[in-house]
């Protein structure tokens, strides 16, 4: 037999019927969330249908959610439409069913790509999809995880299966080592930043190298998470130690009885010596500086050193026009040194961003120091209900609180903006989350994506700065 | 799902590279539980100088002129010319419900985002990868002609332009296939209830934990 990538055997192994080239693959895992799935609901119930098998659904309410006022219970929704997109997974839940529910404000209520893999709901060698296109977080694990629109979310629930179509195969290689306090966060900016944000489209990425292996879990979800602003299909890391260890003990992880024979399994959850990518793409660790976004996509990214560049030095017009776009829309005149802008909020959170290491790391950063004086409002936004309670065991709320940043209950927040938690009009922040868009944290927000340390940095400075410097 | 043959559509250009989701259709209105009435708040922070929430009366906004979908002459436009990684960003099926509620049926780009693409086609909306070269060729002609409009022909696959030049494209046979025929993905995959049946339960020996 033909040597496999990890991709080939993931997909391979959950072909139901191929046809010219379309298969239907089985689905092992369905994460649910408020935004999404109300519509899926409607169409199941207008045709009369059931859910195929209501035990692969893991939901939970993590978009809409408010990060305060918790102790008003719903009323603290300040939002009607917000609170009636909430009710509703409620009520599609109890009359659907699910394996796991997390309603808003459960203790394992969380950014639905957190709470997965914390609950052991995302398993090596499942197929995983969502409603929502940062589901790439759980190729980390050595799973297929796909996002998908609404009408494959209803398609799933009805049938267990999603249409695909194989995808190209690509390795991302990271060679070598990281410097001190280069993160996950830097690593995936500095691959978008080399193949550009469509630079993965049609393909499945596997994350490979020495630097990938090195990294932990929480590292490999933070990039695989960001595989998706690359404009791959699926991110994945193969299996290995880190992987089963992560795994061992979670509330629906396989029991002793079953362990082994998984772990055996999941072993296997390599590509094979020999195996062929249709596209390879190197990086070396150690050239890769903290980063910072300049602009309007995620691509629109330099190191911490560098300055805001030039479109004079554009040759292609397309970029060039866009590259005018997006220094105008951010306020930021080229050749600016990234250190010398000043920010108005820090977002610590996201499913990008939000998990145990990385709420340590920024804590380690602010600890005993204060934010500057013109950070009008940093927020630190845990992932989870059981990130906050792990935080706060370890006294991260304290060093967050003391230093002048709010410590908040766990949801998207501000990561888009949806619930109260946004930007103002002209307001530069620099954010742990994965997208730059215009208008994405509050129309004419101005948004910099940075890795935790580097929020933290800034929240202190009150402009980026190189952490590795910082003190 | 509503059958997609043939179009002979007014082209609106869309001169931007990268075009998300978010733009197509801001967070606001992705609160809905409903999957219809997007279409005016498509584009809505571009297309609009007001910020726009749910439930506003949009006649009643102050529209951007500059904002191309607010022109006279690209008014009742069905097919959208637009840039390379068009509908990248989230998932959101709300971005072709927008466009599809605005009266889009098909776009025309050098490249779009994989879940935007799929989500297009399971709401009866084609969209059309040309190369960056043509793509490029159709906006001058729709920029220099007023009135500019496409004929689309699906079954043949082939875009025709008023000067007569016709563009042949490429589709999956499977989608085609749905797409002309107004087919739901549900019932096609219904029909594999037995095989979907027979595969659950091989994989259910095989890893028993993923069905704890
Ligand atoms: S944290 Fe942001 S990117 Fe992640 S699921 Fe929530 S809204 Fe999407």
């Amino acid at each position: 037999m033909s040597a496999k990538t990890l991709y080939d055997k993931l997909f391979d192994s959950h072909v139901v019927t191929e046809e010219n080239g379309t298969a239907l693959i089985y689905i092992d895992r369905h994460l649910v969330h408020e935004v999404t799935s109300p519509q899926a609901f409607e169409g199941l119930r207008l045709a009369g249908r059931k859910p195929w098998r209501k035990d692969s659904i893991v939901a939970t309410a993590d978009h809409n959610t408010p990060t305060n006022g918790w102790e008003k219970g719903l009323d603290g929704i300040a939002d009607p439409i917000s609170r009636i997109q909430i009710e509703t997974l409620d009520s599609n839940i109890k009359e659907f069913g699910a394996k796991a529910y997390f309603p808003f404000m459960d203790k394992g209520q969380g950014i639905v790509h957190v709470m997965g893999p914390e609950q052991g709901a995302t398993l090596p060698g499942m197929t995983v999809v969502c409603g929502d296109s940062h589901t790439s977080t759980h190729g980390a694990f050595g799973a297929l995880a796909h996002g998908i629109g609404t009408s494959e979310v209803e398609h799933v629930m009805a049938t267990q299966c999603l249409v695909q179509k194989k995808s190209k195969s690509m390795l991302v290689r990271v060679d070598g080592k990281l410097g001190n306090s280069v993160t996950a966060k830097d690593v995936a900016l500095a691959i978008i930043g080399k193949i550009g944000t469509a630079g993965g489209t049609g393909y499945a990425v596997e994350f490979g190298g020495s630097v990938i292996r090195a990294l932990s879990m929480e590292g490999r979800m933070t990039l695989c998470n960001m595989a998706i602003e690359a404009g791959a299909r699926a991110g994945m890391v193969a299996v290995d130690d880190a992987t089963i260890n992560y795994v061992k003990g979670r509330p629906y992880a396989p029991k002793a009885d079953q362990w082994d024979a998984a772990v055996a399994y999941w072993r296997t959850l390599v590509s094979d010596d020999g195996a062929e990518f249709d596209a390879t793409v190197v990086l070396n660790g150690d050239d890769i500086q903290p980063q910072v976004t300049w602009g309007t996509s995620p691509e629109m990214v330099v190191g911490i050193d560098g300055k805001v560049p030039d479109p004079a030095s554009e040759s292609d017009a397309t970029k060039k026009c866009s590259m005018e776009r997006a220094l105008q829309y951010m306020g930021l005149k080229a050749n600016t040194p990234m250190s010398e802008i000043s920010i108005d909020k820090v977002f610590i959170g996201s499913c990008t961003n939000s998990r145990i290491e990385d709420l340590r790391a920024a804590a380690s950063v602010a600890k005993g120091k204060k934010i500057a004086g013109n950070v009008k409002l940093a927020l630190v936004v845990p992932g989870s209900g059981l990130v906050k309670a792990q935080a706060e065991a370890e006294g991260l709320d304290k060093v967050f609180k003391e230093a002048g940043f709010e410590w908040r209950e766990p949801g998207c927040s501000m990561c888009l903006a949806m619930n109260a938690d946004r930007l103002e009009s002209g307001e530069r922040c620099a954010s742990t989350s994965n997208r730059n868009f215009e208008g994405r944290q509050g129309l004419g927000g101005r948004t910099h994506l940075v890795s935790p340390e580097m929020a933290a940095a800034a929240a202190i400075a009150g402009h980026f700065v190189d952490v590795r410097s910082f003190n | 799902m509503q059958a997609f043959t043939q179009l002979n559509g007014l082209v609106v250009p869309l001169d931007r590279s990268n075009v998300d989701t978010d733009a197509i259709i801001p967070k606001q209105f992705l609160k809905s539980i409903k999957r219809s009435g997007f279409g005016p708040n498509a584009f809505d922070e571009w297309r609009y100088l007001d910020h726009g929430e749910p439930g506003m009366d949009n006649s009643k906004r102050k529209i951007n002129p500059d904002f191309v979908l607010n022109q006279a002459r690209y008014q009742g436009g069905s097919v959208l010319l637009a840039r390379e990684n068009f509908g990248c960003g989230s998932s959101r099926e709300h971005a072709p419900w927008a466009l599809e509620d605005y009266g889009f049926r098909a776009i025309i780009a050098p490249s779009f985002a994989d879940i935007f693409f799929n989500n297009c086609f399971k709401n009866g909306m084609l969209p059309i990868v040309l190369s960056a070269d043509d793509v490029d060729a159709l906006f001058k002609e729709t920029q220099s002609a007023e009135g500019y409009k496409l004929n689309i022909d699906l079954s043949t696959q082939t875009i025709s332009t008023p000067s007569g030049k016709t563009y042949k494209f490429e589709v999956d046979a499977f989608r085609k296939h749905c797409l002309l025929n107004g087919l739901d993905d549900i019932g096609l995959t219904m029909q594999h209830q037995d095989a979907i049946k027979a595969f659950e339960t091989k994989h259910r020996a095989a890893q028993p934990w993923l069905f704890n």
